[in-house]
């Protein structure tokens, strides 16, 4: 295998991962908050069938992320209403959300099917960029780029400022938290929306840099593995990075798998990204010090302040 | 600290009121739930310099009255003033910004945080985490109040947890502190620890509002005492003037009975419950492993177990119960029969029952009927509550309806939610669920933590009866009026390492504290002693 062929195969799988790391650093901060989205899916269609919308029709590709955020977070605002404030059952109402998110998208890119988009023009770092192997990290899309850095970023808002610690804690014990004075709807709510946004950034980038086009249903399930990706990662940010290379990679491993001919059915290969998903929360689960110790205690639990 | 431990006796040795303008008073506060009144019209004033006791029974209102002082409740009607002025607690932020403190009973902390992220959650100014640590260090050395500022919470014992409340209060210096029930969980000498504490703090002027149930306790450090019930002032005293009989008189509202324990324990009776050579590995990096654990408990008397919060009662009980079970069956006998690797089930089945020190959570599934609780731990032991699988809900509502009965359990409805009881009235459920099955052997924790005294009045009595009836009564209790009022013998845990057992007859608080804090007499300072009977 030559250095060009290697170089080609990180490539793909590092812009897999990106949408995989979107969502999932966004549903980290919500379950952090304690606060369980099973709506990312539905918000990722949403932000990738406006993103491709308002960035055809306004021809700006900035204006589309933009719209593509706020859809995201329009999303995340009408599941936090429903679960915070009417304090509706979290599980039953993020599914609805997923139902209702990939509907809508579906009846809003009806005009945009078969649309070509335009792509996005990777930056270059003269120099570091021209290295043999590790010179792609340095000539990566600036979405890419962006991802990572919000990464880095929760993980230290998260570990390191008090936000974060307030966030942990509104997870952790929300009549705690309520006891000490914080405000556990808003906290939460916050969490909510950052996180809509990042599945909005998520489906955008699916319909405007990996595959610059819309089709329906085109997020093809990687809002559920975003999902499986934050318990991989026992909740830990810089985890999550680990995981979504792990994950794009075998959903890029078996393209090329396939396309060399293995005799192994396709459809085989095709569930593999989705077999892994169980294979490895089976892992992590069997480790139970490593999940108690990072899982949001109050996750999934709805908040009534007494008063 | 000797002059306070004089002042345990009557009359107390002129432990004065201040005579200064009230730091807080209530006026006239009411708070409906509803249609109940839990507070009724109450006016209360602290001085500062003063330790206030809030007396009165689980239901009493006192935690509603609390609540409203430190913020978390907005009372219906009524006014609160603060040094005179007229003021609205919006939040316990609003509280502390005045200058009011509050240590829980239950603990308001995080327990996947550290102790240095939970205090940093308190304070308002935003220092750095490391200067903070040091603070932390220093006050916890200045107050006697030892503590690692890097521990995970979830790792730390009750007491320790409770450090954490008391220093985080602290840090924040305030001008009045709220303790709700807060040496629950102490030895006397961490008790009296505890009180050189506060003294230290009404010396520099500030006021404390003392909650508890021990009566002897709040006779002894308290300047003032008011007392709740239903709702409402009662009374007004001065506890150092009144006997603990008539400040529970006037609490309960008639007179508490006093135990009888008149019969004593049978001599050379069958032993019902040994250990022997009960040894443990630690479930986890911080808990306690046990060391060879020795003990027997014979028909017709109760034994207690006294140490420290965090010395290895938890991993004993959950050894004695079946919830961890040991490698070797015959660590454990129950009636001669060996049952050291069986579940909790099979222990039940030979005669056994226990109950956990936590009542929600392991003792009851707060969110399930009485009466499915009941089905809980007596679905397997012939009490007819399910044939095949299938559950007969008349038996299970009979039976919960019979413990309610015979141990006065209080409940708003016939067959309610085991959470929505009161503390007192939940354990007295809990303990009650298994002195009804007649157990051969009781394995119990803390029976009476947190509850009332006339609640536990009831609880104990039920204890020796059962023992005298027959059976053989473990206690795990932090409690020493409780171990020397109920126990005929006690040993302690220290690090998971029990002492001999010794007659409680003839035994003082002083001796009994002194083991617990492991400086007790040569005997038990060796490990590997001669172990129990």
């Amino acid at each position: 295998m030559t250095a060009l062929m290697l170089e080609g195969i990180l490539l793909t799988i590092i812009t897999a991962a990106t949408p995989l790391l979107f969502a999932a650093i966004g549903e980290l901060v919500t379950e952090r908050s304690g606060v369980l989205n099973l709506g990312v899916e539905g918000m990722m269609a949403m932000g990738a069938v406006i993103g491709f919308a308002v960035a055809h029709t306004t021809g700006s590709f900035g204006l589309g992320i933009l719209g593509a955020i706020v859809a995201g977070m329009t999303m995340a605002a009408l599941f936090g209403v429903v679960t915070l404030i009417f304090v509706a059952n979290q599980v039953a109402s993020g599914l609805a959300l997923t139902l209702f998110g990939l509907g809508l998208s579906g009846l809003i890119g009806d005009a945009f099917v078969g649309v070509p988009g335009a792509g996005l023009a990777r930056i270059s770092i003269p120099v570091l960029s021209d290295l043999p192997v590790v010179g792609l990290l340095f000539r990566l899309d600036p979405l890419t780029y962006l991802a990572i850095a919000i990464t880095i970023a929760v993980s230290w808002f998260m570990f390191r400022m008090r936000g974060g610690l307030v966030l942990r804690a509104v997870g952790d014990s929300h009549s705690s938290a309520h006891a000490l004075g914080y405000n556990v709807i808003r906290v939460r709510f916050m969490a909510v929306l950052f996180g809509g946004a990042c599945s909005g950034l998520a489906g955008a980038y699916l319909s405007l840099v990996y595959t610059p086009q819309w089709t329906q249903a085109m997020t093809a399930g990687r809002g559920w593995i975003a999902l499986a990706l934050v318990v991989f990662a026992t909740w830990l940010p810089r985890r999550v990075l680990v995981g979504a290379l792990l994950f794009g990679g075998v959903s890029i491993l078996q393209l090329h798998a396939q396309a060399l001919g293995v005799g192994v059915p396709s459809q085989f290969l095709s569930a593999l990204p989705y077999l892994t998903t169980i294979v490895v929360l089976v892992i992590i689960s069997r480790n139970r010090a490593l999940v108690r110790a990072n899982t949001p205690a109050a996750l999934g639990q709805s908040f009534v302040p007494d008063r | 600290m000797e002059l306070i431990r004089g002042g345990a006796g009557q009359g107390g040795q002129g432990r004065q009121r201040p005579d200064s303008a009230p730091l807080l008073q209530a006026t006239g506060v009411t708070k409906l739930f509803g249609s109940f009144k839990a507070n009724d019209g109450i006016d209360l004033a602290i001085r500062p310099g003063e330790i206030h006791a809030l007396l009165g029974e689980n239901g009493a209102g006192k935690s509603t009255l609390v609540k409203i002082l430190y913020g978390s409740l907005q009372p219906t009607e009524g006014a609160i003033a603060w040094k005179g002025q007229t003021v609205t607690i919006a939040s316990p932020s609003a509280a502390r910004k005045l200058g009011i403190g509050m240590v829980f009973q239950h603990f308001s902390l995080f327990e996947a945080l550290t102790v240095v992220e939970n205090i940093a959650l308190a304070l308002s100014d935003r220092k750095s985490r490391a200067a903070l640590a040091r603070e932390i260090e220093q006050i916890s050395a200045e107050y006697g109040l030892p503590l690692n500022p890097n521990s995970v919470i979830a790792d730390l014992s009750v007491g320790e947890r409770q450090r954490v409340e008391i220093v985080r209060c602290l840090l924040q210096s305030p001008e009045l502190i709220i303790m709700d029930e807060p040496t629950s969980v102490l030895t006397p000498q961490e008790a009296d620890d505890l009180f050189v504490t506060l003294d230290k703090l009404t010396e520099r002027g500030c006021a404390v509002l003392y909650i508890s149930h021990r009566l002897e306790e709040v006779k002894r450090i308290c300047h003032h005492a008011t007392i709740l019930r239903h709702g409402k002032v009662v009374a007004e005293c001065d506890p150092q003037k009144e006997t603990a009989a008539r400040l529970a008189t006037m609490m309960v509202g008639a007179e508490v009975r006093s135990l009888s324990a008149d019969i004593p324990a049978p001599q050379n009776s069958k032993t019902r419950l040994a250990v022997r050579d009960l040894s443990m590995p630690q479930p986890h990096p911080f808990a306690v492993a046990l060391d060879s654990i020795s003990f027997e408990v014979k028909a017709g008397e109760v034994m207690a177990i006294a140490g420290i919060a965090g010395n290895g009662q938890g991993e004993l009980f959950d050894a004695l119960s079946g919830e961890r079970p040991a490698a070797d069956a015959g660590a454990v006998t129950i009636d001669g029969k060996a049952c050291g690797a069986l579940g909790v089930t099979a222990r039940r089945r030979l005669g056994a029952a226990f109950v956990p020190e936590e009542r929600l959570g392991h003792g009851a599934v707060p969110r399930m009927k009485l009466s499915d609780n009941v089905l809980l731990t007596r679905h397997a032991t012939g009490d007819g509550l399910q044939s095949g699988g299938v559950i007969h809900p008349d038996a299970a509502r009979q039976l919960a309806e019979r413990i309610s009965r015979a141990f006065d359990v209080r409940k708003g409805t016939p067959d309610p939610e085991a959470g929505s009881l009161s503390g007192g009235n939940l354990q007295k459920f809990v303990v009650g669920r298994e002195i009804d099955r007649q157990p051969g052997v009781l394995v119990v924790s803390q029976p009476t933590w947190g509850v009332d005294a006339g609640a536990a009045a009831i609880i104990r009595q039920a204890l020796i009866d059962l023992a005298r009836s027959g059976s053989a009564i473990l206690v795990i209790s932090q409690d020493l009026d409780e171990v020397l009022e109920i126990a005929d013998h006690v040993a302690v845990i220290s690090k998971g390492h029990l002492s001999p057992s010794r007659p409680t007859a003839g035994l003082t608080r002083e001796e009994i504290g002194l083991l617990m804090g492991g400086v007790g007499e040569p005997t038990t300072s060796g490990r590997g002693a001669v172990h129990a009977h």
